[in-house]
């Protein structure tokens, strides 16, 4: 077994072994959940730094031949695009785990191989190199979530799980019969193959817009674009601060993923026709998602809107092409590495909604204001992960922001306007989020008692908050990664300036 | 190598930084202020050096750190490089910094927050440096947002209080963020637009670029980066937060919002002249708007009772002769102004300082009055920087004023006698607020005047170290027909080369029309300082007849109430956004998508009520349904092998 397949199955493993644990010993089950994700976390290091950034193809690759019969092999690796994103996934692991400490009051075992399983579902749909596996691991994903909403959820939990299933089968299913006309085609699921088919012309261009549009529906549901997104404001506020955390910091990108994995090299040539419209839709989703966090009160709200505005840029930058039908290197590559930091500081966001929901029980922003004088430390990181969110240069969150309008601007000047307004309108809200939670007097007296965060709370955040900085500052250690694999993407060529 | 010391000029605030903002609530205070000043005091060392080695070889001085962002053609480097004109500045941003930071021991000696106050300062001057140091666009634009973020930490310092009654300090912070985020937007596309077109971010680079392209492209390349100017300079029609930013503790007035950050604007089209002077279009817009600007805000200036707005006014006046002499072409005198307008204005600001301290906190100069005697030393540090300030020979803004108007007058006639009219008006406002701070009887309560008192011992060094820069500072620019060496102009010449070489000679005045308009502007601005004294020293019926008179009164009160342009703005931008938000959230979102999402879930479930029928519960039938797909889909498969 290889390295990968280890870190894909390890979750999985400790999630069965969690059954065996009594029901009632939660420090045991907490302990050891958090040092399988940690285990996880420390095995994925390897994938970086023995990563050869100078090669395009899969790395740590293992290949087993698996449905013989049906061309289903296990395929799996990495290579520029995902590597990063399994570091993230992994990463954020131990962090959730130790989040949730004291939060989860009920069914911890449960609820801890939930978590376990989630982790099994996510790396394995980054690491899977056939389209059968990788489907596989994206439904293994949805179930876990439907829980972690459904059972650790808030008040309308029903609601908002059933939405969220609904919406990422309907995505599921068309993906899925867009994979069986595939398989129909080149009577394999393996990925690279399936590349080369394309490539020699064997499906009409009529068929591939299609199938084109059938993978990017499921994928548009899942980023999510505008107008597919209105399920994640629901599952956010509803889901528990881990849901959340997951969610953004992670889930999300698998549309992005999959856009960039599958839809975009598969059919370059509808990939071409469809580019303007999701570009559209990314554009105006920047601008109408930073409108709809202006108009929230729920904390939650506000920043599952703009989770929807950053996806929006994600996407601008994955479809950065220009007239001569050409991908920007760096939109493409702004819009990974905006994944990245967007996981790591809308992650961070909600982890700190969660703190002072664990507190106070509500996550309304007019029942605060104030804070930053009963809880400093909190007000510290709150602001710099703000300042990350917002594309503050210095932060991670800038990078990714600048390349992918770079990018977009390059492709068409329009969408790099408009992407550009949704800079200003990002501000807006955040500060103004900001400013009722943290400045002014203490209005409310419930505030008064508010204890700053533990050492614990400040364990978890630290490593975020180094990651932003690290991020902001040395971006070349995480683009270098990613130059070999973008320039060798099937069938596209990449332009600059 | 040998230039790695580059490195430290910015680092050793940032440690300052980081010492001061992680463990500085556990310090002394005196240790507090000590790490923030003398950081800065350590940069200032390593930038009067460099300032000495340029001025030795004329050569600038570049290091590169490491690459920041690589990507294909796209090479973005964090590296600096100083020349003449970031010479200038690095030693103004640290040496007035230090001062200031000086000052703030004395200063904030009271505040619990002084570490805070200290970490943030430091970041600033970190965050300035970066600016006027870096060697490309992207790391300036770096500087530029961090200036901003500090800029807004410290409007909102004391994050709990009031500003005015209806604006909090956390308000006006916010404020200054986001209308600078609109400049910003600008900036951010002309980078882009800049990188489309020359291929290169780093300003060396593009110094040798052939900037003969198409007009149209050059000329929205510039507009876009005096949009961003316009935020960060305060200029029509993004200098409404500056007012406002007086919020902030007066130290950070003085260093902030007069003397540095707000001057990036200026140092960014010095940087990039060798591109500005391409497209007259917008050479002329920044001079125009340069103008208007100077004007406008000189006459808000004019009525306002706040002494520290009436200063905010001011910079922001001021600020528009710098971008008028830069949108004439006249780069040097427009730094220079930039830098004598660092010094007196520092000390004016810091010389508020002290009166409010002396005053028990109190802004309004309506109830100040007749302090000349009571606190004498920052009375005279005050008048020279007042003097200064409306351009009075000898002291410092007269040279660098001067120079600016005469530039004008060769360009545009127009705009030279507007700018007249501001240096009147400029003289008007600063003897009216010398005269109601100073001169007059007290208005104070028994008690304030029991309290008055001259500041401690550091804050007089400053003001008393500030009051000769704004005596003498003027003196390394006298121009020829003041037989004087014009030294300042020389100096930056290496870094304008280009720029002039494209205008072509300028017509030089002869020095008899040079002292002609000397004459002209020392007599306009000596009537206005004259009138303002005489008004409001005494208590001059004129005072009343004015605000009684109805086209008077109305003048007053839309210049006192500057126009209502913050209403207006908040009326049509703010109101419509934050109201419009709402709207189409419950429309298009809740109405329109989730009910569209709802309708179709409903029918579903209509659908399976019906459907539920099948569902029989026998595991046999289900099993054979199984069974019967499982094997549809066998063979299905089975027949494509």
């Amino acid at each position: 077994m290889g390295l990968l397949s280890l870190i894909v199955f390890l979750p999985l493993l400790g999630a069965i072994l969690l059954l065996f644990f009594p029901k009632d010993a939660h420090k045991a089950i907490r302990i050891f959940a958090i040092i399988i994700f940690s285990a996880i976390f420390l095995l994925s290091l390897p994938l970086y730094f023995q990563f050869d950034s100078s090669q395009s193809g899969l790395q740590f690759e293992e290949q087993i031949n698996w449905i013989g019969s049906i061309g289903a092999s296990y395929h799996i690796g990495v290579d520029g695009i995902s590597v990063l994103l399994v570091l993230l996934t992994a990463f954020l692991g131990p962090i959730v785990c130790l989040s949730t400490w004291k939060n989860i009051t009920i069914r911890i075992r449960g609820f801890y191989i939930s978590l376990l399983l989630l982790q099994t579902g996510m790396l394995g749909a980054f690491v899977s190199f056939d389209l059968l596996l990788f489907y596989i691991f994206w439904e293994v994903m949805l179930i876990p979530m439907f829980f972690l909403i459904g059972i650790w959820g808030s008040e309308n939990r029903i609601y908002a799980t059933v939405k969220f299933f609904l919406y990422t089968m309907v995505g599921s299913l068309l993906m899925f019969l867009a994979g069986l006309y595939l398989y129909n085609v080149a009577g394999t699921f393996e990925l690279s193959i399936l590349y080369e088919t394309i490539r020699a012309n064997s499906i009409p261009e009529s068929v591939q817009l299609w199938l084109f549009a059938a993978f990017a529906l499921s994928f548009a549901i899942k980023v999510p674009l505008f107008p597919f997104h209105t399920w994640l404001p629901d599952a956010h506020v509803q889901a528990p601060t881990a849901g959340s955390v997951i969610l953004a910091g992670v889930l999300l990108k698998m549309g992005t993923y999959g856009f960039i994995r599958f839809a975009i090299p598969l059919f370059p040539d509808a990939t071409l026709v469809f580019a303007p419209y999701l570009s559209t839709l990314a554009a105006v989703g920047i601008i109408y998602g930073a409108l709809m966090a202006l108009a929230q009160t729920d904390m939650k709200k506000l920043i599952a809107y703009s989770s929807v505005s950053h996806l929006g840029y994600v996407v601008l930058g994955l479809f950065a092409f220009n007239s001569a039908g050409q991908l920007s290197l760096q939109g493409v590559e702004g819009g990974i590495y905006q994944m990245l930091s967007h996981g790591l500081s809308t992650g961070s966001l909600f982890l700190l909604v969660g703190v002072i929901y664990e507190r106070r029980h509500t996550k309304t922003i007019a029942e605060f204001g104030g804070l930053a004088k009963v809880m400093p430390i909190y007000a510290v990181i709150f602001m710099i992960t703000m300042l990350s969110s917002i594309g503050l240069p210095g932060l991670n969150g800038f990078i990714g922001e600048f390349l992918i309008l770079m990018g977009a601007f390059s492709a068409n000047y329009v969408f790099g306007i408009m992407g550009a307004l949704g800079v200003i309108l990002g501000a807006v809200y955040m500060l103004i989020l900001y400013q009722r939670t943290f400045f002014g007097e203490i209005t409310n007296k419930k505030n008064l008692p508010l204890n700053d965060l533990t050492a614990r709370e400040i364990v978890v955040f630290a490593p975020l908050i180094i990651m932003m900085v690290i991020m902001g500052i040395f971006p070349n250690l995480f683009l270098e990664k990613m130059h070999a694999t973008l320039q060798a993407l099937p069938n596209i060529e990449m332009f600059t300036r | 190598m040998g230039n790695t010391y580059l490195l430290f000029i910015p680092i050793l605030p940032l440690i300052g930084f980081l010492i001061n903002g992680l463990i500085g609530h556990k310090l002394n205070r005196k240790v507090v202020g000590t790490i923030g000043g003398a950081t800065v005091l350590g940069s200032f060392i390593l930038s009067l050096m460099t300032l000495f080695r340029i001025l030795g070889d004329g050569n600038a001085v570049s290091y590169v750190a490491f690459h920041w962002i690589t990507i294909a053609d796209l090479d973005i480097t964090f590296g600096f490089r100083i020349d003449q004109l970031s010479a200038v500045m690095i030693n103004v941003i640290t040496g007035v910094g230090f001062l200031i930071h000086v000052y703030s021991n004395g200063y904030m000696h009271e505040d619990k927050s002084v570490a805070r106050f200290f970490a943030y300062l430091n970041l600033f001057v970190f965050s300035m440096l970066i600016l006027v140091m870096a060697d490309n666009i992207v790391l300036m634009f770096l500087g530029w947002e961090g200036v901003g973020l500090c800029s807004y930490l410290l409007i909102g310092f004391w994050y709990q209080d009031m500003f005015t009654k209806k604006l909090s300090n956390a308000d006006a912070g916010k404020k200054a963020f986001i209308v600078n985020r609109v400049g910003d937007f600008g900036f951010l596309l002309a980078i882009f637009l800049i990188f489309m077109t020359f291929g290169t971010l780093n300003f060396e680079q593009l110094s040798h670029a052939d900037m003969n392209i198409a007009g149209g492209l050059i000329t929205a390349i510039t507009l876009l980066l005096f949009l961003g100017a316009t935020g960060k300079s305060a200029q029509i029609p993004l200098y409404i937060w500056l007012p406002d930013a007086m919020a902030g503790p007066t130290p950070v007035s003085a260093l902030i919002h007069a003397a540095t950050m707000v001057t990036a604007g200026i140092y960014m089209i010095g940087r990039l002249s060798f591109m500005f002077v391409h497209s007259e279009t917008t050479m002329l817009t920044i001079a125009v708007i340069g103008t208007l600007t100077a004007v406008f805000s000189a006459t808000m200036g004019l009525t306002q009772n706040d002494i520290k707005k009436v200063l905010a006014y001011s910079t922001v006046s001021q600020l528009g002769y710098m971008f008028m002499a830069m949108g004439v072409g006249a780069f040097s005198a427009g730094i220079f102004h930039l830098m004598t307008h660092a010094f007196f204005k520092a000390l004016l600001f810091l010389g508020a300082g002290s009166v409010i301290l002396a005053c028990h906190h109190e802004q309004d100069m309506r109830k100040m009055g007749a302090l000349k005697d009571k606190i004498p030393t920052t009375f005279w540090m005050f008048a020279i920087g007042s003097l200064a300030l409306m351009g009075i020979p000898p002291f410092a803004g007269f040279f660098s004023k001067d120079d600016i108007l005469a530039r004008v007058f060769v360009e545009h006639k127009a705009l030279w006698a507007l700018g007249l009219v501001g240096a009147g008006m400029t003289a008007f406002y600063t003897a009216r607020m010398v005269a109601m701070t100073f001169f007059g009887t007290s208005k104070m309560t028994k008690k304030q005047e029991l309290h008055v008192h001259e500041p401690g011992i550091s804050v007089r060094f400053v003001l008393i170290a500030l009051g000769v820069l704004s005596a003498i500072g003027g003196l390394i620019g006298i121009p020829a027909a003041l037989h004087g060496g014009a030294h300042f102009s020389h100096f930056l010449d290496p870094v304008f080369e280009a720029a002039q070489a494209h205008q072509g000679g300028h017509h030089h005045l002869s020095h008899l029309t040079e002292w002609i308009l000397m004459v002209i502007s020392i007599a306009v601005v000596a009537t206005g300082g004259w009138l303002g004294f005489d008004i409001y020293s005494k208590e001059k019926s004129i005072r009343k007849n004015f605000v009684k008179h109805p086209i008077g009164g109305k003048l007053h009160h839309i210049s006192y109430n500057k126009y209502y342009i913050d209403e207006i703005y908040d009326f049509v931008i703010v109101k419509s956004i934050m109201g419009g938000s709402k709207a189409l959230w419950k429309f298009f979102d809740v109405t329109i998508i989730d009910g569209f999402v709802n309708f179709v879930a409903d029918i579903v479930a209509f659908i399976s009520g019906i459907m539920r029928k099948i569902q029989t519960g026998h595991t046999n039938s289900y099993a054979f349904s199984i069974f019967i797909g499982a094997l549809g889909i066998l063979i299905y498969i089975a027949s494509r092998l």
